[in-house]
C-alpha cells in the first residue's frame, strides 16, 4: 500500500476559548498498532474525532488513505468503536447480530437492503471476537466485556483496513483486558492498522508497536521503548510515572 | 357495521394510522422524541384553524404547518445552547397559542375544533380517505427504504456518521415523516391523542421484543389490532372512536406489563430456596424460557 493510512497535519482545536489541541501532526502507517496516551482532558478523544471527521478542526487538515476528509467517501475502510459504545442505551431492543449487521451499512450503500452476504459477514465478525453463541442475545443483557466485543465485531463487519477504538479497555478487568489486547494484536497481524486511546498508561500492552503521547501538543511519538522513558512521561503527566509493559 | 360506508372508510383510514403511527413511533421512542409527536400535533391544530380562516382544505395547511414546525425544531435542536425538550415545549405552547388566536379570528365559521382535538374518524370522506391512504403509503415506503439507516442513527448516531451516512439529512427526513404521520392521524384519534398511538404500541412491544425487528413488527401489529378493536367497540358501545382506540392500546400495555411481572415473580419464587429442585434446574438451563 502506498502512503500513510491516516495523516493529521498541524491540527488545532479549542472548546470555546480553552485550547484542546495545538498544532498536532501525526502520521499513521499501514500495519501500525498505535496507542494514544495522555492524561484526562489532554485531547486524545478530540484528536480521534477530528481524524474521523466527527469534529471539524479550527486549523489543519486530515487525510485518510491519501484523500482529504472532505472528499473521502470510502468509509467502509474505517471501523470505529466509540467510547460511548460501553455507555449506550442498554434498553435498546437489538440483538448482538443486529448490532453487528449495522457495521455492513457503510458497504451496502444508502437505501439498499442487507443480503445474505452481509449476514454471513456479520456472523464471521462475531466468530472472530468469540461471540457467535450470543448472536441472538439482546445487547443489554450481555456483560460489559461481551458488549465491547460485539461493538468491535460491528467495526470489523465491514472488513476495515483501519480500526479506531476510543478507550476500549474502560470497564474491563485486567484479565479481560489482556485477552482483549491479544485479540487486537491478532487483528493487527492480519493486516489491520489499529489506533486506540487510553488514559491508563499503567499498562501498555505488548502488542502495541507505536505510542503517541498527547497533552494538547504531541509530546512524543515513536516505538514504546523510545517513547515511554521516565523523562517523557514526567513531562507528559507533570510528575514521575512508571510504566509496566505487558508481554504475552 | 360495515353496511355503512362511513364505517368502512373509518376503518380503512384508521388502519392506515394503525400501521404508520407505530412504524414511525418505534424510531420516535428509541430516539427519545416522544414529545415531538405531541408538539407537532399542537402546531397542526394551528394549521387546521389557518385552513378554516383562509378557506383552504385543512389537511393541506395542517401538513404545511406540521412540516414547517418539524423543520424549525430540527434546526433549533441541532443549534447550540438550546435544550432539546425545551425547544419542544416552546413549539408546543407556541403552536397552541397560535391555534387559539386563529380560532378566535375565525369565529362564526364552521370549524369543528372538538373533532380535531379528539378525532372525527366517522366523518372521513372519500377524498380524505384517498389523501390519508396516499400519504400513509408514502410514509411506509420511506420507512422501508431507510429502515436500516433509521435503525442505525437511533442506536448510535456517531457510529452512523463514521459509516458515512448523511445523518443530518436522514434526521430531517425523519422529522418530516413524523410530521406527515401526525397530520394523517389527527383525523383518526385527534390532536391530543395522536402521540399515544405512536408511543403506546411501541412501549408494549418493547416489553416482549427479542430483537429490534420483532419490536417493529409487534408494534405495528398492536397498532392495527388496537384500531380495529377500538373502532368496533366504539361502534357497538356508542363511544368516542379516538378514545376507544387509545384505551384499547393502553389495555394491551397494562396486560402485557402485568403478565411480564407475574412471570418474573413466578420465576423468582421457583428459584428461591425450598422450591422443587427439578423445576429449578429447568429454569436455570433455560428450558423454561
Amino acid at each position: 500500500m502506498s502512503g500513510p493510512v491516516a495523516e493529521i497535519k498541524e491540527v488545532s482545536f479549542s472548546f470555546g476559548t480553552r485550547p484542546v489541541l495545538e498544532n498536532v501532526s501525526l502520521k499513521i502507517e499501514a500495519g501500525d498498532f498505535l496507542l494514544l496516551i495522555g492524561p484526562n482532558g489532554s485531547g486524545k478523544t478530540t484528536l480521534l474525532k477530528i481524524m474521523l471527521g466527527l469534529i471539524k478542526p479550527w486549523q489543519g487538515r486530515v487525510c485518510l488513505f491519501g484523500r482529504e476528509l472532505g472528499s473521502f467517501r470510502d468509509w467502509y475502510r474505517v471501523g470505529y468503536v466509540s467510547q460511548k459504545a460501553t455507555g449506550f442505551d442498554a434498553r435498546f431492543p437489538a440483538t448482538a447480530e443486529e448490532v453487528v449487521l449495522a457495521g455492513r451499512i457503510a458497504r451496502s450503500g444508502l437505501g439498499r437492503r442487507l443480503g445474505a452476504g452481509d449476514r454471513e459477514a456479520a456472523l464471521e465478525a462475531l466468530r472472530v471476537v468469540g461471540m457467535e453463541d450470543c448472536r441472538n442475545a439482546l445487547i443489554g443483557n450481555l456483560s460489559g466485556g461481551q458488549q465491547q466485543r460485539v461493538f468491535i465485531a460491528r467495526a470489523l463487519a465491514g472488513n476495515p483496513e483501519l480500526l479506531v477504538l476510543d478507550e476500549p479497555s474502560a470497564g474491563l478487568d485486567s484479565r479481560a483486558m489482556d485477552s482483549f489486547y491479544a485479540m487486537l494484536g491478532k487483528l493487527n497481524q492480519a493486516g489491520i492498522t489499529v489506533v486506540t486511546v487510553s488514559h491508563d498508561i499503567g499498562a501498555v500492552p505488548g502488542e502495541v508497536n507505536r505510542v503517541a503521547c498527547v497533552n494538547r501538543r504531541l509530546v512524543c511519538h515513536g516505538s514504546p521503548a523510545r517513547v515511554l522513558t521516565p523523562e517523557n512521561l514526567a513531562s507528559l503527566y507533570g510528575m514521575p510515572v512508571s510504566v509496566i509493559s505487558h508481554r504475552h | 357495521m360495515f353496511e355503512y360506508e362511513f364505517m368502512v372508510r373509518a376503518m380503512l383510514a384508521g388502519l392506515v394510522a394503525g400501521i404508520i403511527c407505530p412504524a414511525v413511533g418505534v424510531f420516535v421512542v428509541m430516539r427519545r422524541y416522544s414529545f415531538m409527536a405531541d408538539t407537532l400535533a399542537h402546531v397542526s391544530l394551528a394549521g387546521v384553524a389557518a385552513g378554516a380562516l383562509l378557506g383552504v382544505y385543512p389537511a393541506v395547511t395542517t401538513l404545511g404547518f406540521a412540516m414547517a414546525a418539524a423543520t424549525v425544531i430540527e434546526k433549533l435542536r441541532s443549534g447550540p445552547r438550546l435544550y432539546g425538550e425545551a425547544v419542544l415545549a416552546l413549539m408546543m405552547s407556541g403552536g397552541l397559542a397560535l391555534a387559539v388566536v386563529l380560532i378566535s379570528l375565525s369565529r362564526g365559521m364552521s370549524i369543528d375544533i372538538f373533532g380535531y382535538l379528539f378525532g372525527s374518524v366517522l366523518t372521513v370522506g372519500p377524498g380524505d380517505l384517498w389523501l390519508i391512504a396516499g400519504l400513509g403509503c408514502a410514509v411506509l415506503a420511506v420507512i422501508i427504504l431507510f429502515y436500516k439507516e433509521l435503525y442505525y442513527i437511533s442506536f448510535d448516531e456517531e457510529a452512523a456518521r463514521v459509516a458515512g451516512l448523511p445523518v443530518d439529512r436522514l434526521n430531517f427526513i425523519f422529522v418530516l415523516l413524523v410530521a406527515v404521520t401526525v397530520a394523517v392521524s389527527m383525523r383518526i384519534v385527534g390532536t391530543l391523542l395522536v402521540s399515544a398511538l405512536m408511543v403506546i404500541p411501541v412501549l408494549t412491544a418493547l416489553l416482549v421484543a427479542g430483537s429490534f425487528r420483532s419490536a417493529f413488527i409487534t408494534a405495528v401489529f398492536l397498532g392495527v389490532v388496537s384500531v380495529a378493536l377500538g373502532l368496533t367497540g366504539s361502534y357497538y358501545l356508542g363511544i368516542a372512536a379516538g378514545g376507544a382506540v387509545v384505551l384499547t392500546a393502553l389495555v394491551f400495555f397494562v396486560l402485557t406489563l402485568s403478565g411480564k411481572q407475574l412471570r418474573q415473580a413466578w420465576q423468582r419464587r421457583l428459584l428461591a430456596p425450598g422450591a422443587p429442585k427439578k423445576v429449578k434446574e429447568e429454569l436455570v438451563t433455560g428450558d423454561g424460557s
